[in-house]
């Protein structure tokens, strides 16, 4: 657990900000300049902030007001660079073990552990600069995870590389996700990061947190601008491959909030997967309706109507939340559905209204990992 | 080829070098470091005195070293009653004369190749948890190695042909503080000198010649080597 309060005037803006990383990956997300890499670079000791207090695991790393300071290399914060930043005078070896020779001994992967997750075998005997950039990306994680970290902050790892070598690594870092590994914090402006990565979703701008809270609860939020005026505004689900149905063609996918079928899919049953259903690929029917080619027909109760706003000044949001209505789940799985305001009045939409959701399977499908 | 007297002056030249450059290289090191990374208010009268030498009659320098190093001088004296050392007049003060002449160069050259070293790099190695001094040895030191031996040999050669400030400072001691160039002005300035002068002249050449040809080879190497 990473519990993280600054405060820091800079020329252009203050960034003030308080937030949780409990555990798993916690998403910073915003646009270019909102403070994400200065909250990182905070967190790892890089920059004194103004006022502040950065704790993990109850220990204590940085309190101006206490006048605690840990300095970095005390801290024990992998950090994967945007530039990789491995150390070009040295091998890729001597690069994974730089980390690994300067922790205090205890539990943690082993090197054999970190190249095979990684694939980086044939890289070891190789320098930095003989690499692509994907390779160096790996390579810098598995020197972060190697040092044994108490946490691991990731800063937009990812936005240097081509859509291809950004697929070729997303795998990994989905892997290193669903080991119980140190609380992950992943500094990114790219949703689709966040989308299959994260567990938690800190949303900032200019230097302020407008939401912060698991991903699922986030994205069902519709008084966000930075997340319901995109395109593909909608909520996020954590789905587990239940079965495959080969003869059908069909893959059934389960979540709290009941099973979905997509097209089959390759992975083993049990594999975890991020799903982003958008709201506009979600339909509303007051009864259950028949002959229809749409595969996912859940009962859902309607818990609020908000209106779109600029980007859609004639919709509105419906927030639903989805299982029959007299079984409430303990965290019942939200959905979000974009329809017209005409179709708000035509159906009487009001919460505590139950209905059905239809989801189109063919919007799952982009999902398959590359 | 050369007489024995003349070996002596260009051993003698080699070993002043040598020592000017032993000397000045670590305190070349922290001033490049100072000068490079640093903020602090002295920083551009420390980077004037660096460089006076390099804009100043080097007789000026030998002068002023003379009156901080001369035995009655308040450096001078000091190392004569607590050490016993006389700089002046001696091989060693020839070499410290020589290293102030080719501190600039050094200074120089060690830094230009320490300003292309990204601090970001230094940062990741403390994140890995490399504390300061670990850093600077496995990181900084290493990433700014072709400016410290370029430096080092540029600084090598050019103490070969020190003049105005050893003389002034040393005087020209044939054996103690007689270095080439040196050599080469007492030949010119004796009857029948012309051969020696001649020969330690076409010495002194061939030695700056190899200087500068080792430090580009040695740049080119570590060029590769980093990468």
């Amino acid at each position: 657990m990473l519990g993280v309060t600054l405060r820091h005037r800079f020329p252009a803006f203050t960034l003030d900000v308080d937030f949780d990383a409990p555990g798993g990956i916690t998403a910073l997300f915003g646009p270019s300049g909102s403070g994400k890499s200065t909250v990182l670079l905070a967190i790892a000791g890089l920059l004194r902030p103004d006022a502040g207090r950065v704790s993990l695991d109850g220990v204590v790393l940085l309190d101006r007001a206490a006048g605690i300071w840990t300095p970095p290399h005390r801290r024990r914060c992998g950090v994967v660079f945007q530039d990789a930043r491995l150390l070009p005078h040295l091998t890729v070896l001597a690069n994974l073990n730089y980390g690994a020779r300067r922790a205090p001994p205890g539990p943690g992967p082993s090197l054999d552990d970190v190249v095979d997750l990684l694939g980086i075998a044939p890289l070891l005997t190789r320098r930095p600069r003989l690499l692509s950039g994907g390779e160096r990306q790996r390579v810098a994680l598995g020197r972060a995870l190697l040092s044994r970290p108490r946490a691991l902050l990731m800063d937009e790892p990812l936005s240097a590389l081509d859509a291809a070598r950004k697929a070729e690594i997303l795998p990994y870092f989905e892997r290193l996700r669903d080991t119980a590994g140190p609380p992950i914090v992943y500094v990114t402006h790219a949703m689709d990061e966040v989308d299959r990565l994260a567990d938690h979703l800190v949303l900032l701008d200019a230097g302020r947190v407008l939401a912060s809270g698991p991903i699922e609860e986030v994205t069902a939020r519709t008084d966000l601008p930075a997340l319901s005026a995109r395109r593909d505004a909608g909520t996020v689900l954590t789905v587990t491959i239940l079965a495959h149905d080969p003869a059908r063609g069909l893959t059934t996918l389960s979540f709290s909030g009941g099973e979905l079928w997509v097209p089959l899919r390759a992975e083993a049953p049990g594999t975890r997967h991020r799903l982003r259903i958008p709201a506009r690929d979600v339909a509303l029917a007051l009864t259950r309706p028949d002959g229809l080619s749409h595969h996912n027909v859940l009962p859902a109760t309607v818990i609020g109507v908000a209106p779109v706003g600029p980007t859609g000044p004639h919709e509105a949001f419906v927030t639903l939340a989805l299982g029959p209505a007299r079984l409430p789940a303990r965290l019942p799985a939200r959905l979000l559905a974009r329809v017209t305001v005409d179709a708000v009045q035509r159906l009487g939409l009001v919460p505590g209204m139950a209905l059905f959701t239809l989801v189109k399977s063919v919007a799952l499908g982009a999902e398959r990992p590359a | 080829m050369l007489t024995p007297d003349e070996w002596q002056a260009v051993r003698l030249s080699l070993r002043v070098a040598l020592w000017s450059v032993g000397f000045a290289l670590p305190l070349a090191i922290g001033a490049a470091i100072l000068l490079s990374r640093r903020r602090f208010w002295g920083r551009p009268v420390l980077d004037a005195m660096v460089h006076v030498p390099l804009v100043l009659p080097p007789v000026v320098v030998g002068w002023a070293l003379l009156m901080l190093f001369g035995v009655r001088g308040p450096l001078g004296a000091w190392l004569l009653q607590n050490f016993g050392v006389r700089l002046v007049f001696t091989t060693a003060g020839a070499a410290l004369a020589t290293a102030v002449m080719s501190f600039p160069l050094m200074v120089r050259a060690i830094r230009l190749s320490l300003d292309a070293v990204d601090p970001g790099l230094e940062a990741a190695a403390q994140t890995l948890g490399a504390g300061p001094l670990d850093r600077f040895i496995t990181v900084t030191l290493p990433l700014m190695a072709p400016g410290v031996l370029s430096g080092a040999v540029v600084a090598f050669a050019a103490g070969l042909g020190e003049f105005g400030a050893v003389i002034t400072f040393a005087s020209s001691i044939p054996g103690q503080t007689q270095t080439l160039p040196l050599a080469i002005y007492a030949a010119t300035q004796m009857p029948g000198g012309e051969a020696t002068a001649a020969r330690l002249a076409a010495v002194s050449l061939g030695l700056a010649i190899t200087g500068l040809l080792l430090s580009e080879l040695i740049a080119r190497r570590l060029h590769r080597w980093l990468g």
